[in-house]
């Protein structure tokens, strides 16, 4: 039945043309336990500081945070930016490390109605394809990458 | 199965077509560009967010990908499925001619099926009456010849307004259906109604977020280079929120598929749609 697996694979890899993404390294582990205080999360999630470098590669991969897709952003390689979250242009200089990791983190903590995805949270999914439940997704270190980079937009 | 084959059928009547219409080229009359029905009730196909050449070609019945499946559902209407049967007989046999018995019908399906005792989609329909009446095995859904007789038996209700019963004994699928359509599912914890309600018009990436309707499915979906099943676009978007699907022509699907072409309600059927 090759013609009918193709339509399979059709089917189950297209939507990644629009909305490509991929598990982070270290899938199943527990999640790294943290605290919000006021709008934000304090203390980092790893002891490994964030690397601004890999945080911009990894907001704009498509395979591992795919912000672009609905953020506009400063990174004049991509080509086309989606428009259904604010710019995060100068977002660095508007919000905290703290409020910025709680925005990545969990971003329905401050807005139950959101549609930004909670990147590292895991409870409470309904209807999770089976090869991503129980994962972030980011993870921890990527997470704090993430974090470091928009510091940066000032 | 025989897709690769039909396939590459396709691809070669394609070409045909595109070298007589090149060969001819009558410049003609360029198809209306019928923007100005749309809106309906606030309500917009998928048709309105097309560009101007493909909206053309849509309305071009020879420039139309879609138009072969209907072709080739024309085929299998007057054809018996299998002769061995008893019952063997064609479509053309109980319905006669399809322009008049089945014009109207893909406007009000999904539809209640009392003998199934639940709300089918055309789809459903069609298979039950391969099986029962023509003693023939169901289609797969997706396939070559279940899209071609779905869309055959759409195009003949082309331009009438969706209107599909969601009263009675259908009310209960339907309620089920618009509760899957504004709960939040996948790792990414998205419902239906947070692109195409909330945020129509607005882009993810490049890709211009419409209303989501199915006025116009089986759909030519120029990202599949084949035709698509109103259910096969929900597994799309299902899989885009990284939720896990429901299987083809399951009740989910099918209750979700009556409340998504109910919002639609009033809008022309435009069977083979292209999308992009
Ligand atoms: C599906 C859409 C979507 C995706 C994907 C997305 N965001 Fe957002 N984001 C939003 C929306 C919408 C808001 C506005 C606030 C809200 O609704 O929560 C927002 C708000 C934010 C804010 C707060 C901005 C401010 O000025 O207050 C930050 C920071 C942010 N996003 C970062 C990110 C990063 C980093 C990623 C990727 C790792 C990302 N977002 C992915 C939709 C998204
Ligand atoms: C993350 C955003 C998102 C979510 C959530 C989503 N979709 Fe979509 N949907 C899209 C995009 C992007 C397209 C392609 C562009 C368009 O036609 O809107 C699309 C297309 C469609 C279409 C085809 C419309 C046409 O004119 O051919 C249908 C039908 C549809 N979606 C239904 C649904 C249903 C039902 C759900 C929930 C199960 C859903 N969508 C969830 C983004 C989404």
């Amino acid at each position: 039945m090759p013609a009918l697996r193709f339509a399979r694979l059709l089917v189950s890899v297209l939507p990644w043309v629009v909305f490509p993404c991929t598990m982070p390294a270290g899938a199943a582990d527990a999640l790294v336990p943290y605290r919000v205080v006021g709008d934000g999360i304090p203390a980092p999630l790893t002891d490994t500081p964030g690397d601004p470098r890999r945080g911009r590669v990894a907001a704009a991969n498509s395979t591992q945070g795919n912000c672009a897709i609905c953020h506009p952003m400063p990174i004049a390689e991509l080509p086309v930016f989606g428009n259904l979250g604010p710019p995060l242009d100068g977002v660095g200089a508007r919000l905290t490390e703290a409020q910025l990791r709680l925005r990545i983190v969990d971003a329905k903590r401050l807005n139950p109605q959101s549609i930004m995805p909670a990147y590292y949270h895991v409870a409470g999914l309904r209807r999770v394809a089976p090869k991503f439940q129980n994962q972030p997704m980011l993870s921890a270190q990527e997470i704090e990458d993430v974090v470091a980079y928009l510091a940066t937009l000032k | 199965m025989r897709r690769p084959r039909l396939g590459s059928t396709m691809r070669t009547l394609m070409l045909a077509i595109a070298c007589i219409a090149a060969a001819t080229s009558v410049p003609a009359a360029a198809p209306t560009d019928d923007l100005a029905r749309y809106p309906v009730s606030g309500r917009r196909s998928g048709y309105t967010y097309l560009s101007p050449e493909t909206r053309a070609q849509q309305k071009d019945e020879f420039a139309n990908p879609g138009m072969l499946w209907v072709e080739q559902g024309e085929r299998l209407w007057s054809l018996v499925p299998d002769k061995s049967k008893a019952q063997a007989q064609s479509c053309v046999g109980c319905h006669g001619d399809a322009a008049k018995s089945m014009r109207g019908v893909a406007a009000r399906y999904p539809a209640f099926d009392r003998g199934e005792g639940h709300v089918v989609s055309l789809e459903h329909r069609i298979n039950a009456c391969r099986v029962k009446k023509q003693g023939a095995t169901p289609f797969a859904w997706e396939s070559q010849g279940l899209l071609a007789m779905t869309a055959y038996v759409s195009r003949q209700s082309l331009d009438m307004p969706v209107s599909v019963k969601v009263t009675g004994p259908a009310a209960r699928s339907f309620e089920r259906g618009r509760t899957a359509y504004y709960q939040r599912r996948g790792q990414l914890d998205m419902a239906c109604a947070h692109c195409h309600e909330e945020r129509t018009g607005a882009r993810l990436r490049a890709e211009v977020i419409s209303q989501g309707q199915i006025n116009g499915h089986p759909v030519y979906r120029q990202l599949w280079q084949t035709m698509g099943s109103a259910q096969r676009m929900f597994a799309w978007c299902n899989d885009a929120v990284r939720a896990d699907p429901y299987a083809y022509g399951s009740q989910e699907y099918t209750d979700l598929e009556l409340f998504v072409k109910w919002r639609g309600r009033g809008l022309p059927v435009e069977t083979p749609a292209i999308r992009r």
